[in-house]
Parts: C-alpha cells; sequence; structure tokens
C-alpha cells in the first residue's frame, strides 16, 4: 500500500507528472453527430446542464485534510506541506472561502519554515528549494502579506541559484530543471526583483529546451511534457517573451492532448489525468489556443471526477481525491470561466485579483 | 492519488495505515535531529536509507545522503584513500540505495538527481549504468525521467549520437507506439546535421528513410499519436528556408507614392533581430539618411518582431515646383538581421520607389463627417481609375528580394508522400491522413514558385478542412482557423482575387481619412485572419460579422486609418493590443463584440502589459479613470488606446461599454468627433 502512496506524491512539481502508460489501442475518432459543424462553436453554455461543482464540500474536504496530520497520507504529505497549504489555500481563495482560514496561524507557520539561507523549506526544519520558495511566496501574496518577507533576503537566495548558462538550480546541491527557472522567475516578479537576475540568459537556457513538437523538456533535448511545458510558458510569458514559442505548433500539441473523455493527458498516448487541466489548460490560454480544445467536455470530465459525497477531485472519476487534484480541478474550472469562480491567472498561478494588485497599481 | 481507487477504508486497513505512519513518524524525526546535527553514524545512514525506501521523494533526505557521502570520502583512513576499490565501494553503496529507491517510485526526481550526482564523481562503470536502464526502459519504455538518465550517460562517457540513434530505431522497431523514442531521434538526427556528420548532411539525405520509417507507424495505426508531430517535423525540415528573409515591404519595390510622410515597413518571413542603422540603409536621391530609427512592430522586449517600421519624411524644400524623389531602401549588413533563434540573414536585398513631391496637395483637412462601411457608401473599383496604380505595382513589379530558389528534392520528397497520403486516405478515413496531406498540398504550393503565390491545391485543402470539422469536432476550432488562413492565403494571392473584395468609396464617404478604397472581408465567417504581408497597402479595412477573437498581426498595415471590427469575438481590450501601433487610425468600430463578458483574457500575455513586463505600469491612467483605477477594463483601454487620435469610436453592444466607461474614453481621447454615432462635444 505504501508504494502506491509513494509514486503518488510530489511537491507542486516535482510530483510524478505521468499517468501509466495507455493499454489500449483507441478506436478511430467517432465524429460528433449531436454537433453539426456549423453552429458548434456558439453551443458553449459551460457550467449549465452538465451536473454541478459541489464548491461547498470541496471547500469542507480541503480545511478537514489541512487539519489531519496522523494519517499515512498526511505523514507522506510532510516534506511539501508548504505546497499543500498553497494548494488548498488558493483552492479556497477561487471558491471564495479563504475568509474560513486563520490568516495568523497560517503566515507565522509559512515563516518558520524560512531558512537562514533566505529560502523556505517544505516544513519546518527541511531543508530550503526554490519550489517550496514559490508556494510560501504565493501563500504571502494570497493574504496580501509579501511585506511580511525580508524580500531582499529571499531574492538574494534565489538570484543565488542562477547558474553561468541562464538556468536554475532547486537548491544548492545542484540539479537543474526548467521547473526551476519557472519558479525562480515567478518568485521573483512577485517580489518585483526581476533585475536580481539575468533574464536574458534565463530565457536562453529555457529556449535551448524546446522541441521538435513547440514543447518543451527539463533540460536540453528532454521530451516535451505538459507540466514542464506550463513552466517555460509562463516564464516566457512573465518576462514577454512568447515571440520564442511557436504557438500554432505548440497548440496544436496541447489540444491534441483532449480524449475521448474529455479529459486531457500530458504527453501524447497517455490516460488523461485532472492535473492536466491546469498544465494543459493555462499553457493554451496563454498562447490564446484554448479555443482549439472542446471546453465543454472538459467541464464535464473535471466534475465527473469530483467526490461529490466527501468532497476533493481526483485524478480520474472514481479515484482516491487529494488536495493536489482538488486544487488542479477547481483551478481548471475557472480557467474554463465556470461560474461562480474566482478567476486564476494563468502564469503566476495566483487568482487574477491578486495579481491585479500587485501589478496594476 | 494517481490510480487509486477511491473507497472508504476498512478499519483494518485504518489500523495498518497508522502503525506505518507512526512508524515512517519517527524515521522522519529521527532522521531530521541527526540531520541538524550533522550526526553521520553508520546507524544514522541507515535511519535515513529506510526513510528513504518508504519515502523516496523526501528531498531534505537525499540532501544529507549526499552530505554523508561527502563525510565518508573525506573520513577514510589515509590508507583507504589510495585505494581505489574503497571509493567504489562508498559509490557502490549510493548506487544501492538509489537503485532501490527507484524500484520504489521509478518517477522519484530525488533518485534520479542522486544518482546523477554520484556517478559525476567519477569511478563508476557505463556498462552497469546502461544495464539499468536497458531494464528500466524495457519495464516503462516512456519513462522521461530513464530517458534523460539515458542523455546524460551518453554524454558523460561519450557514447556517439549514432549508437543512440541505433537504439531508438531499435525501441521503434519493438513498437512504433513510443512517442519518446521518436522525440529522442528528433535531437540525435538535428546533432548529427548540425555537426555535419556524414551520412546525415545534407539533410536530404537521412529525410527520405526517415519519412518511410514514420510512415510505416503512422499507416499501420493512423489513430496512434506517436508519428505525427515527427512527420511534422520532417516536413519542417523539408521546406524551412534555413534563414530569415525579407518577404514585402512598404512601400513596395518599384512604386510611386506622393506622400512626402510615410511609414515604412519591412516585412520577413520569421521574427527577426537587428534591423538597424549599420544593417539597413534609407538613401533618397543621393544622401544616405543618418537619422533613421527602426522599432519592431511587437509587444516584447527584447526587440525582436516579424514586421519592422520606420518613419520618413521627404526633405523636398521651398521650391514649388514638383519633383520627383528616387528612395532606395537596401540591406547593408544583412548578417546582422538575424531570427530568434540566431540564423543571420544571408540574402541582399534591396527596395526602390519614387516619391512624387506635388506643391498644390490639399492640406489635411480633417473630415467631420462620420464614416460608415456600410453597402451603401460603396460601389465597385473602377479599373481605370488612378485608385488602381498603387495597388498593381503592389502586385506587378518584380522584386529584388525573391525567395531563394528551393530546390528540385524538395518538391520531389513532398510529391512522393502526398502520394503515399492519398493513397492511405483511399482505404482509412483518418483524421490525420486528411490534416496531413492538407499540410502536404500547402507545403508543396509553398515551394513550387518562388515569385507569385501559387494556390493550386487551395481548393482541395479548404475541402480537407472542412471534412475535419465534421470528422473530428473536438477540434473544431483549430481546423475552423487553419480554414480562415487558407481562405485569406487564397484572397491575398492575386490582384485579380483581391479586387473580389474591394470596394471604392462613393465620392460623397470618400475622404483623405478612408482612402478612395475599401477591403471588405465581412461576413465570410473568419476565425482568424494572416497574409499580412500582402495587405500592407490596405487603409481601410471591413472585417465586421467574422467570428475573429484576435487581430494578431494586423499591426503590419500601418496605413490602416479605418477599421470595422463589430460583430466578432473580440473578448477584451488587450485583444486590440496590436492597435496601439496603428497610429494612423482615425476611424474604428469595435461595437457587438465580447469585450468585458469574460473572466479569461487569452491575450494577457501575447501583448504590452505590466504583468510580462512589457510596460510598465502609468500613474497618469489614474487621472483618467478618477475612482475607477481597479476596473481593469479602464486600464487596457488606456493602455491600448491612450495614443492613438481616434476621432471615430463605436464601442456599443460591449459588456464593458457602459455609461462610465463612454465618460472615460471621452476624456482619453481628445480628437474623438462621434462616440456611437453620436456628435462628442
Ligand atoms: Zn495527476
Amino acid at each position: 500500500m505504501s508504494q502506491e502512496f509513494n509514486t503518488n506524491l510530489g511537491t507542486l512539481f516535482a510530483v510524478n507528472l505521468d499517468g501509466p502508460s495507455r493499454l489500449h489501442r483507441r478506436s478511430a475518432t467517432q465524429p460528433d453527430q449531436s454537433a453539426p459543424f456549423s453552429d458548434r462553436i456558439d453551443r458553449f453554455d459551460l457550467g449549465l446542464g452538465m451536473g454541478e461543482l459541489a464548491a461547498e464540500k470541496h471547500a469542507k474536504y480541503i480545511l478537514t485534510v489541512e487539519k489531519k496530520k496522523d494519517d499515512i497520507e498526511s505523514v507522506l504529505m510532510e516534506h511539501l506541506r508548504i505546497n499543500g497549504a498553497y494548494w488548498g489555500l488558493t483552492t479556497l481563495d477561487i471558491l471564495g472561502k479563504l475568509a474560513a482560514v486563520d490568516q495568523e496561524t497560517v503566515i507565522s507557520w509559512v515563516m518558520s519554515c524560512q531558512h537562514e539561507s533566505g529560502g523556505f523549506g517544505g516544513n519546518e526544519g527541511h531543508d530550503p528549494h526554490l519550489l517550496y520558495t514559490l508556494s510560501a511566496i504565493q501563500i504571502l501574496a494570497l493574504f496580501n502579506k509579501i511585506d511580511t518577507l525580508d524580500i531582499e533576503k529571499v531574492s538574494n537566495y534565489i538570484s543565488t541559484l542562477q547558474n553561468e548558462d541562464g538556468s536554475f538550480s532547486g537548491d544548492k546541491w545542484g540539479e537543474i530543471d526548467t521547473r526551476f527557472s519557472y519558479v525562480a522567475i515567478c518568485s521573483l516578479a512577485l517580489l518585483k526583483q526581476l533585475d536580481k537576475i539575468n533574464v536574458e540568459n534565463a530565457v536562453k537556457y529555457i529556449v535551448s529546451c524546446k522541441n521538435l513538437d513547440g514543447g518543451f523538456g527539463c533540460t536540453p533535448g528532454a521530451e516535451s511534457h505538459a507540466g514542464q511545458i506550463f513552466c517555460c510558458i509562463g516564464a516566457l510569458a512573465i518576462t514577454g517573451c512568447l515571440h520564442y514559442v511557436d504557438k500554432d505548433l505548440l497548440g496544436w500539441w496541447l489540444c491534441e492532448r483532449q480524449v475521448k473523455s474529455g479529459g486531457l493527458n500530458g504527453r501524447p498516448e497517455k490516460l488523461p489525468d485532472v492535473c492536466y487541466s491546469w498544465w494543459v489548460l493555462s499553457s493554451l490560454i496563454i498562447i490564446d489556443r484554448v479555443h482549439w480544445i472542446d471546453k465543454e467536455k472538459l467541464v464535464k470530465f473535471i466534475l465527473d471526477c469530483q467526490d461529490k459525497e466527501n468532497g476533493g477531485i481526483s485524478d480520474r472519476p472514481d479515484d482516491a481525491v487529494d488536495v493536489f487534484h482538488t486544487y488542479f480541478g477547481v483551478a481548471g474550472l475557472s480557467l474554463l470561466e465556470y461560474p461562480g469562480l474566482k478567476a486564476i491567472d494563468p502564469a503566476y498561478a495566483l487568482p487574477v485579483d491578486v495579481i491585479n494588485r500587485i501589478f496594476l497599481h | 492519488m494517481h490510480g487509486r481507487p477511491r473507497k472508504s477504508a476498512t478499519p483494518v486497513d485504518e489500523n495498518a495505515s497508522a502503525l506505518k505512519a507512526a512508524k515512517i513518524r519517527s524515521l522522519q524525526s529521527q532522521f531530521l535531529q541527526n540531520h541538524h546535527n550533522n550526526i553521520y553514524t553508520k546507524e544514522a545512514q541507515e535511519i535515513n536509507a529506510k526513510l528513504i525506501e518508504s519515502n523516496p521523494e523526501f528531498m531534505t533526505a537525499w540532501n544529507y545522503r549526499k552530505l554523508a557521502f561527502e563525510h565518508n570520502l573525506s573520513n577514510q583512513s589515509e590508507v583507504d584513500k589510495e585505494d581505489a576499490d574503497h571509493i567504489k565501494l562508498i559509490i557502490d553503496e549510493e548506487l544501492r540505495v538509489v537503485e532501490n529507491a527507484l524500484r520504489k517510485n521509478f518517477k522519484s526526481y530525488g533518485a534520479w538527481h542522486h544518482r546523477k550526482w554520484v556517478i559525476s564523481k567519477g569511478n563508476s562503470s557505463t556498462e552497469r549504468e546502461l544495464r539499468l536502464l536497458n531494464l528500466f526502459q524495457k519495464q516503462d519504455t516512456r519513462n522521461f525521467h530513464a530517458w534523460n538518465y539515458r542523455r546524460f550517460i551518453a554524454g558523460l562517457k561519450d557514447i556517439s549520437d549514432e549508437k543512440e540513434l541505433q537504439f531508438t530505431t531499435d525501441m521503434i522497431n519493438d513498437n512504433f507506439s513510443n512517442y519518446s523514442a521518436w522525440h529522442n531521434r528528433s535531437v540525435l538526427l538535428s546533432h548529427l546535421l548540425e555537426k555535419k556528420v556524414e551520412g546525415y548532411f545534407p539533410k536530404e539525405i537521412f529525410l527520405k528513410e526517415e519519412y518511410e520509417l514514420v510512415r510505416n507507424a503512422v499507416f499501420t495505426d493512423p489513430d496512434d499519436q506517436s508519428g505525427w508531430f515527427y512527420h511534422l517535423w520532417l516536413l519542417d525540415q523539408t521546406i524551412k528556408v534555413d534563414m530569415p528573409n525579407l518577404v514585402s515591404s512598404w512601400p513596395p519595390n518599384g512604386s510611386e507614392i506622393t506622400n512626402t510622410t510615410f511609414p515604412i515597413v519591412l516585412f520577413f518571413n520569421e521574427p527577426v533581430e537587428g534591423v538597424n542603422l549599420q544593417t539597413v540603409s534609407v538613401q533618397v536621391e543621393d544622401d544616405i539618411f543618418k537619422n533613421i530609427a527602426w522599432s519592431p512592430l511587437s509587444a516584447n522586449k527584447f526587440k525582436c518582431g516579424q514586421a519592422w517600421l520606420t518613419h520618413l519624411t521627404i526633405p523636398f524644400g521651398e521650391t514649388n515646383s514638383s519633383k520627383i524623389f528616387q528612395v532606395k531602401i537596401r540591406s547593408e549588413y544583412s548578417q546582422g538581421i538575424i531570427s530568434s533563434n540566431g540564423v543571420p540573414c544571408s540574402q541582399h536585398w534591396s527596395i526602390a520607389f519614387r516619391v512624387s513631391v506635388c506643391h498644390d496637395f490639399q492640406p489635411e483637412g480633417q473630415s467631420l463627417r462620420r464614416i460608415l462601411m456600410t453597402d451603401e457608401n460603396f460601389s465597385t473599383v473602377d479599373i481605370n481609375s488612378n485608385v488602381m496604380d498603387l495597388f498593381k505595382s503592389y502586385f506587378e513589379l518584380a522584386s529584388d528580394y525573391e525567395q531563394p530558389t528551393s530546390s528540385k528534392w524538395k518538391s520531389e520528397m513532398i510529391a512522393s508522400e502526398i502520394d503515399q497520403y492519398r493513397e492511405l486516405l483511399s482505404w482509412a478515413e483518418c483524421k490525420i491522413g486528411k490534416l496531413t496531406l492538407a499540410r502536404l498540398l500547402m507545403a508543396n504550393d509553398a515551394i513550387g514558385t518562388p515569385v507569385a503565390p501559387n494556390t493550386t491545391h487551395v481548393e482541395e485543402v479548404l475541402k480537407l478542412y472542412s471534412e475535419l470539422m465534421e470528422l473530428d469536432p473536438t477540434h473544431y476550432q483549430y481546423y475552423k482557423d487553419e480554414y480562415s488562413l487558407v481562405f485569406l492565403k487564397q484572397v491575398a494571392s492575386s490582384k485579380e482575387s483581391l479586387m473580389k473584395y474591394c470596394r471604392q468609396y462613393k465620392e460623397s464617404t470618400s475622404s483623405n481619412i478612408t482612402g478612395p478604397m475599401c477591403l471588405r472581408l465581412n461576413s465570410l465567417s473568419l476565425s482568424r485572419i494572416g497574409s499580412f504581408e500582402r495587405l500592407l497597402w490596405v487603409q481601410s479595412l471591413d472585417l465586421s460579422h467574422n467570428q475573429l477573437p484576435s487581430i494578431e498581426g494586423l499591426e503590419a498595415l500601418q496605413l490602416l486609418s479605418c477599421l470595422n471590427l463589430s460583430h466578432n469575438k473580440i473578448g477584451s481590450f488587450m485583444a486590440l493590443d496590436p492597435l496601439r501601433f496603428l497610429k494612423s487610425l482615425r476611424v474604428l468600430n469595435i461595437s457587438y463584440n465580447e469585450i468585458g463578458a469574460h473572466t479569461v483574457d487569452t491575450r494577457r500575455y501575447l501583448c504590452s502589459s505590466p504583468l510580462s513586463h512589457t510596460l510598465d505600469y502609468d500613474k497618469k491612467f489614474e487621472e483618467f479613470a478618477a475612482g475607477d483605477e481597479k476596473v481593469v477594463n479602464f486600464w487596457e483601454a488606456y493602455s491600448v488606446f491612450g495614443g492613438l487620435d481616434i476621432m471615430q469610436l463605436d464601442v456599443v453592444g460591449n459588456v464593458a461599454a457602459d455609461e462610465r466607461f463612454k465618460l472615460f474614453l471621452v476624456k482619453l481621447l481628445p480628437a474623438l468627433k462621434w462616440l456611437d454615432g453620436e456628435e462628442v462635444h
């Protein structure tokens, strides 16, 4: 049993990004006879008549998970508790329920995860890493409390992790990955400290990870993957460098992630998974190609993955729920303009009102 | 949790789980204590190993192992230090822990990185790593960590690209449904091509075989996506012009214009950097102008754009007589103009045109009349009128910057692929067959004749896209966008086809704002626009009653003064960002769109904005939006329209266009004379 848990936990982005390989070949795509193409583009009425989002239940689920500490899930999540807090709190904010959380407690706990180097660990007493540092900054941004930080110190921690070639190491042990480029760029932008790094080199490194399909991998030569694409596209968006992206080529690859069930997978010939509702969708929105998928079918897929009884959303219908997929499901629905949800920004992964508060003032 | 069924736990499960949790929790706290106190005893290291085995994702635990490893190495006795076997022992122990963790979780980032870290210390056997990889890659042929590690080992141990290419061939022959293998193939072939390795350079040597290999995959199971993107990559390799090039300009080569101040637009086949005084010269008669400033027509920070702009004023002096000036724009140092991926333009080009200065020209009286783009105000174009002269020069004069002629092998390769895919479609009604055929046919037309656009296959391509819309409704809008682009390519391909969509303003309507002629592409169900390189002459453009969500690329049309976008699907002011570059724009109709109706703005990162660090937040904005500065629509309208001299604007029929917003517009646009059909006082 623990084996299953183990394979299924990860940090915000270090999470195991793949579903299992597809076992059976699909049959040829059947035309959808119910949707004659002439009027199809006008038939979006998102979220209506297709089962509802159990918003109250999901909020309740997140609040209970936050409190649980002793079951095996929580124990195995300890090392990325700060990511978990970011997923949970952002979900609550999108659902309009952030007020249910005690700000002071959260903020003082987040601050207790800061290491003397300026970076944040996944939990109290854990080693610092860029992945956790971004979550800490995002949580503080949600509460409009970025000034709680010693901005100089945190941004110095981040900028010293940039390498000569523009890439970023995740921590002092030197693992290099474009996920860390995104995390560093997003963090520094939120702190308004982008000039602390060599943005041009950072961008060049990301561009050197571009592939035949227009997507991006974790290092030069590595295969494209929706999670990695989100990181690279997000970083290029924040630095105003989307002209390096072949939007039509990448858009085609991304829109072909939608499988028959309406769900999205993360690479060709893989199973769909709710978490890609975030990675694929946000990338498609940033490059303005989201109209190339059938949004209505995706809404339905996400809603089908809800646990309507106890709250929470899972990777696929009828699987066990977790905070990670609940966040990506709800954030995905927000990106699909599901009624009643706060809008989320596709590049910074924070509610739009939070981002506007930071940048449009 | 990934792939774990949703079920409520039985009391027995819960008990077992609680026990296990308590065990791991105790390991965690013991480990953290050791870590904080730098304790690296054998016992402490064993606790760490156990913890890693139960949770290979615990990054701090891997960090501790690295510290312990360094400790073990530096604390060897002097005798041990001399002993290579002893070091090997320490390394082997590390590799064993990693291997166990990987067996537990094959996708653990921490474990794979630790292995790389240890291997980088040297003293390791290539054979062992390859054996481990072969084992893992057989179990999970798509694991991207394993493929990454394979590339790492190949680099570290100098395994040749050719050998690795053979490995991908073997993997594909084993099962063609392996996207990871196709991907790695593209990487290796790109390396081999770049290094000009014999047998792989020039690229036509290997392309033919690659087409065959991927054809086998696609034809065996057309629904399997593994080969789709590889085929498109091969096609791109086949037709790609390997360098940036000038494709059109305003004014066009050989033309004659009458304005003394006018924009010069250079339009390239792809975004380029480095258009400046050193790379491009502007010569009027015998004088080379030194005060020319080129700027890219785009929102990015790093001065890169497909179209570049400058303005030129002819110094015609005080003479009363009419005079004709010869103007020459020339590439001086084309190597300095480089594409966004670093390839220099190696082709020289030059454009020559005449400016005739006539002293009795009309003063620029700005019309106060409201301009309407409705059928009653237009007549068909009189072919004999002088309206046609400029238009003709745009299409009939040969240019000095023709595309490099393409090689015969390209046409042959594409022709043969076209035959193959026609055959596939004769026995299988599949979407990838139709889509690939459509792309091949367009590629065929693109390389066929370099001078005038070839539209031999356009009708067939349009039919294929229509069929695809029915066959694959999930991606309906993708095909629809492609359809629109191909359709416009056809419209813009020749003077004759364009004339069908041009109308002349009736004398009562025409003014120096509208120009004499309007390109009417209204009510065509267009969802996307393109072919701008052939439309640089357009002054009046009617795009109303289409389905356009964006006008990306329109910024190249620097003469544009009247634009009708009413009844489209524009979703935000940011979608109108290209207008910020259109300084000649006077009349704009954006009525009946979807501005303000969406919570998600898909143009937000493709335009100039403080969010993408391409535009600073402008405090002056707050003066215009007293009390309303929180309203994002106001900021966006401010940032797009703020620098324009719009005289006539229609915004009715958008959620954002309420009374408060209209008052804001009146304040923002001092030249505004008409707003939603009412005169502004
Ligand atoms: Zn998932």
